[in-house]
C-alpha cells in the first residue's frame, strides 16, 4: 500500500509549495476539486477492473522529481524531437520539456485571424476566465479516474488549440512532449485543450519522447471538442526508443454531424497506457485506429470507449498488434449504444500477430447495447504468422526473414496507410522493416 | 537435372512416399498421374521443401546438389519452381512488389545484380501479356480475391517471370475452364526449352493434350508403378486406374 500512496504524496508535496506561493489563484476551484478527487481515490493496482492486466508497481516505486518551473531553455530540443518523428510536411512544432513549454525550440507559424495555438501556461496567466469556462468540460470520469484528477489538479502546461468556425489551419500542429531524464527521474503532466469550431478542420499529432538514463513518466490529458461539421484528425505517437512510462487519456466530444479520427501508434516504452474516450452526438463519424508493435519487455495497454448517445452515428475501430520478445499487449474496447442511439453502426476489430512464445496479448471487447435497431460487430484474432503464406513466399526465393517482414509490413499497413502524413507513413514503414531485419 | 532415389516421406505419422524413383533430364516433360491419395501432391511439397513433410529416406539431387539439405528459398534460388495447386492469398502484399522482391532475391542468391525498375517493368509487361494478366491484377494484393482461373494464370505468370530450371505444376489444371487451360498451357509451352524441364502433376489427361509429355508415370501407394510415353495417359483416361491397382497387387 505504501508504494501506491508514494506517487500521490510525491505529487501533492511537490506542488503544495507552488500553490501556496502563487499570487493568482487561477483555476483554484477546479484544482481544489480535483485534489479532493485525488485524495478520495486510490492509485490503481491490478485489482482494479480497468487495470487488470497492467501493473504500475514499477512506476509507484520510482522516486520522481517534478519540475515546477521551466528550466533553462534549450533550442536544441526541437532537433531531437524531429529526429524521433521526422515529419517533412511543414507544421507548427510546440515543444514541452518536462511539462513546460520551450519557446526556444518551438516553431509556431503564422495562421489566420482567430486561430489560437498557445501554451496553456500563458493562457492561465492571460485568459483565465475563458479557460475556467472551457477546461475540464469534456472529461467524463473526473471522479473515478485518478490520473485525470492528478492531471487537473497539478498540470503545469500543455497546448491550447482553438480553431474558430469555418477555418482550416494552414499547417498541422505537432506537439512534442519531451521528458528530460538526464539528471533525475522526471514526472511531467501536460494538459491539452483543442476546440474546433463549426465547419473547421484540425490535424494534430502528440509525440511522446524521452532523453536520459533516468526514468520518466508522463501523465497527459487531452480534451478535444469537435463542433458540427468539423473534422479533427488526431495522432498519438509512442515511437521513441527512450520512452519509459506513459499514462494518458484523450477525451473527445463530438457534436452532431462531426467527424473525428484518432490513430495511436505504439512501438516503444516500458509501460504505456492509453485511454481514448469518445462521446458522440447525432450523425457523427468516428475512427479509432491503433497499431502496437512491441518487443523486449514493452507493455502497452490501449483502452478505448465510444459512447453512442444519439442516433445515426457510426464508429469504426481497428487496432492491430505485432508482439515479439516478452512484450505484452492489452486491448480493451468498449462500445456503448444508448437507448436513444437507434440506427447506430459500430464496428470493432482487434487483430494480433504473436511472433514469440513469450509475448502475449489480452484482448477484451465490451459491448453494451440498449437500442434495438443497430448494427454492431466486433472481432478479435490472435495468431502466429500464417505458415502457408510464409512457405509460398519462400518457394519464390524470398528468405524466411524477409517473407516474415513482408507479411508483418502488410499487416501493419492496414493501419498505417490511414495516416495523413506521407513522411510519417514512410518513416513507420522503415521502422517496421528495420525491426524485422 | 533431377534425380530422385528411393524417396520416402511422411506427414505426421502417415507414410506417404514409399520409395520413389525418378530421373528428369533437361528438355524433358514428365507427367505424373495417379489416383487420389497416391502421393502426387506430397511429392511436389517434398521437392519444394514444405516443412510439415518429413523425409525418412532416400535422396534427391538437383543439378548435383543435395536438394533436401536446402531451405525452400534456396531451392528456388537453385532454379526450382512449384506452381501451387491452391495459390495462397496474401493481403497487403502487392503482386508487383512480391514479384520484384522474388526476382531480386533469386538474382542475389545467384550472385547476379538486381534488376532495375525499368528492366523489371519491361519484363513484367511482356510476360503479363502472354498470360492475359491485366494491369489491375498486378497492383492488387497477391492472389487476394482472384478467381480460380486468375490464380492459376498468375502462377504460370510467376513461372515465366522467374524462369527457373525445373517447373513442377501441381494440378494446375484443376478448376480451369477450357480457355484458361489453353492460356496456362501456352504459357508453359513458351517456358519450355532444351535446357529446362517440367514435371506436370495431374489427375486427368486433358492438360496433356496441350502440354505434351515425353514420359508419363503412374504414382500409386507412394511409388511409381508404371512408366511410359504419352500413350499411357490416354490409356489411363480410357480405362481408369483400376487395372493399374490390379497389376500392382498381382
Amino acid at each position: 500500500m505504501q508504494s501506491t500512496t508514494g506517487l500521490k504524496n510525491n505529487v501533492h508535496k511537490a506542488f503544495l509549495e507552488v500553490f501556496e506561493k502563487a499570487q493568482n489563484h487561477t483555476l483554484s476551484e477546479l484544482r481544489a476539486q480535483a485534489q479532493a478527487h485525488v485524495n478520495a481515490l486510490d492509485l490503481p493496482t491490478k485489482r482494479h477492473e480497468e487495470w487488470k492486466y497492467t501493473s504500475l508497481e514499477a512506476v509507484y516505486k520510482t522516486d520522481f522529481k517534478i519540475q515546477i518551473e521551466r528550466n533553462e531553455d534549450e533550442a536544441s530540443f526541437l532537433e531531437h524531437c524531429q529526429k524521433t518523428l521526422p515529419i517533412t510536411e511543414e507544421a507548427h512544432h510546440l515543444v514541452f520539456v518536462n511539462g513546460h513549454f520551450s519557446p526556444k525550440s518551438s516553431l509556431i507559424l503564422p495562421e489566420g485571424k482567430g486561430i489560437r495555438i498557445e501554451p496553456m501556461a500563458s493562457v492561465i496567466r492571460q485568459d483565465s476566465e475563458w479557460l475556467t469556462a472551457h477546461l475540464d468540460n469534456y472529461t467524463t470520469d473526473a471522479e473515478d479516474a485518478i490520473f485525470t484528477a492528478l492531471n487537473t489538479a497539478y498540470f503545469t502546461d500543455g497546448a491550447l488549440i482553438h480553431v474558430p468556425r469555418a477555418t482550416e489551419l494552414s499547417y498541422p500542429v505537432v506537439l512534442h512532449f519531451l521528458s528530460d531524464a538526464r539528471a533525475v527521474n522526471s514526472l511531467a503532466q501536460v494538459r491539452n485543450l483543442m476546440i474546433v469550431g463549426e465547419n473547421s478542420r484540425l490535424k494534430v499529432i502528440e509525440n511522446f519522447i524521452g532523453i536520459g538514463d533516468y526514468k520518466h513518466l508522463s501523465n497527459s490529458v487531452t480534451e478535444i471538442a469537435v463542433a458540427p461539421h468539423a473534422h479533427v484528425d488526431h495522432y498519438k505517437m509512442q515511437i521513441d526508443e527512450s520512452l519509459n512510462y506513459h499514462v494518458g487519456t484523450t477525451y473527445v466530444r463530438q457534436a452532431d454531424e462531426s467527424s473525428f479520427s484518432n490513430t495511436t501508434i505504439s512501438l516503444t516504452g516500458d509501460i504505456v497506457r492509453n485511454d481514448l474516450k469518445i462521446k458522440l452526438g447525432e450523425r457523427c463519424e468516428s475512427y479509432m485506429n491503433g497499431l502496437y508493435m512491441l518487443k523486449g519487455k514493452t507493455h502497452v495497454d490501449n483502452h478505448t470507449a465510444v459512447d453512442h448517445a444519439k442516433p445515426h452515428s457510426e464508429s469504426h475501430e481497428l487496432y492491430k498488434g505485432i508482439l515479439d520478445g516478452q512484450s505484452r499487449g492489452v486491448f480493451n474496447g468498449k462500445i456503448f449504444v444508448r437507448q436513444d442511439a437507434q440506427k447506430t453502426n459500430a464496428f470493432q476489430s482487434n487483430r494480433n500477430i504473436v511472433l514469440s512464445d513469450k509475448a502475449a496479448i489480452d484482448t477484451k471487447p465490451q459491448l453494451e447495447i440498449w437500442a434495438d435497431d443497430v448494427k454492431c460487430s466486433h472481432g478479435a484474432t490472435t495468431g502466429k504468422i500464417d505458415t502457408e503464406a510464409l512457405f509460398y513466399l519462400q518457394s519464390r526465393g524470398i528468405s524466411k526473414k524477409k517473407a516474415q517482414a513482408m507479411m508483418v509490413q502488410a499487416f501493419a499497413k492496414e493501419v498505417t496507410e490511414r495516416i495523413a502524413f506521407e513522411s510519417l507513413r514512410e518513416f513507420l514503414a522503415l521502422q517496421i522493416e528495420h525491426r524485422l531485419s | 537435372m533431377l534425380q530422385i532415389k528411393n524417396l520416402q516421406a511422411r506427414i505426421e505419422e502417415e507414410n506417404i512416399l514409399k520409395g520413389l524413383n525418378l530421373e528428369v533430364k533437361p528438355g524433358e516433360v514428365h507427367a505424373i498421374m495417379g489416383p487420389n491419395g497416391s502421393g502426387k501432391s506430397t511429392l511436389a511439397s517434398v521437392l519444394a521443401g514444405r516443412e510439415e513433410y518429413e523425409v525418412t529416406g532416400g535422396e534427391v539431387s538437383f543439378d548435383g546438389k543435395d536438394l533436401l539439405e536446402l531451405a525452400p528459398e534456396e531451392r528456388a534460388g537453385e532454379g526450382l519452381f512449384l506452381a501451387f495447386q491452391y495459390p495462397i492469398e496474401i493481403p497487403g502484399v502487392s503482386n508487383t512488389n512480391f514479384l520484384k522482391t522474388a526476382i531480386n532475391e533469386i538474382r542475389k542468391y545467384k550472385g547476379e545484380e538486381e534488376l532495375d525498375a525499368v528492366g523489371f517493368l519491361k519484363l513484367m509487361k511482356e510476360k503479363a501479356k502472354l498470360m492475359d494478366i491485366e494491369q489491375s491484377l498486378l497492383s492488387r494484393s497477391l492472389n487476394e480475391g482472384f478467381s480460380g482461373g486468375e490464380k492459376k494464370r498468375n502462377e504460370i505468370f510467376q513461372l515465366l517471370m522467374l524462369n527457373p530450371k525445373l517447373a513442377i505444376l501441381d494440378e494446375t489444371d484443376s478448376g480451369l475452364d477450357i480457355d484458361a487451360l489453353k492460356i496456362v498451357s501456352e504459357g508453359v509451352n513458351k517456358f519450355r526449352n532444351k535446357d529446362n524441364a517440367v514435371i506436370v502433376i495431374t489427375h486427368y489427361q486433358r492438360l496433356l493434350d496441350y502440354i505434351v509429355p515425353d514420359f508419363v508415370h503412374v504414382l500409386y501407394q507412394g511409388k511409381i508403378v508404371k512408366s511410359g510415353t504419352k500413350e499411357l495417359a490416354l490409356e489411363l483416361e480410357d480405362k481408369g486406374y483400376d487395372w493399374i491397382k490390379t497389376e500392382v497387387l498381382a
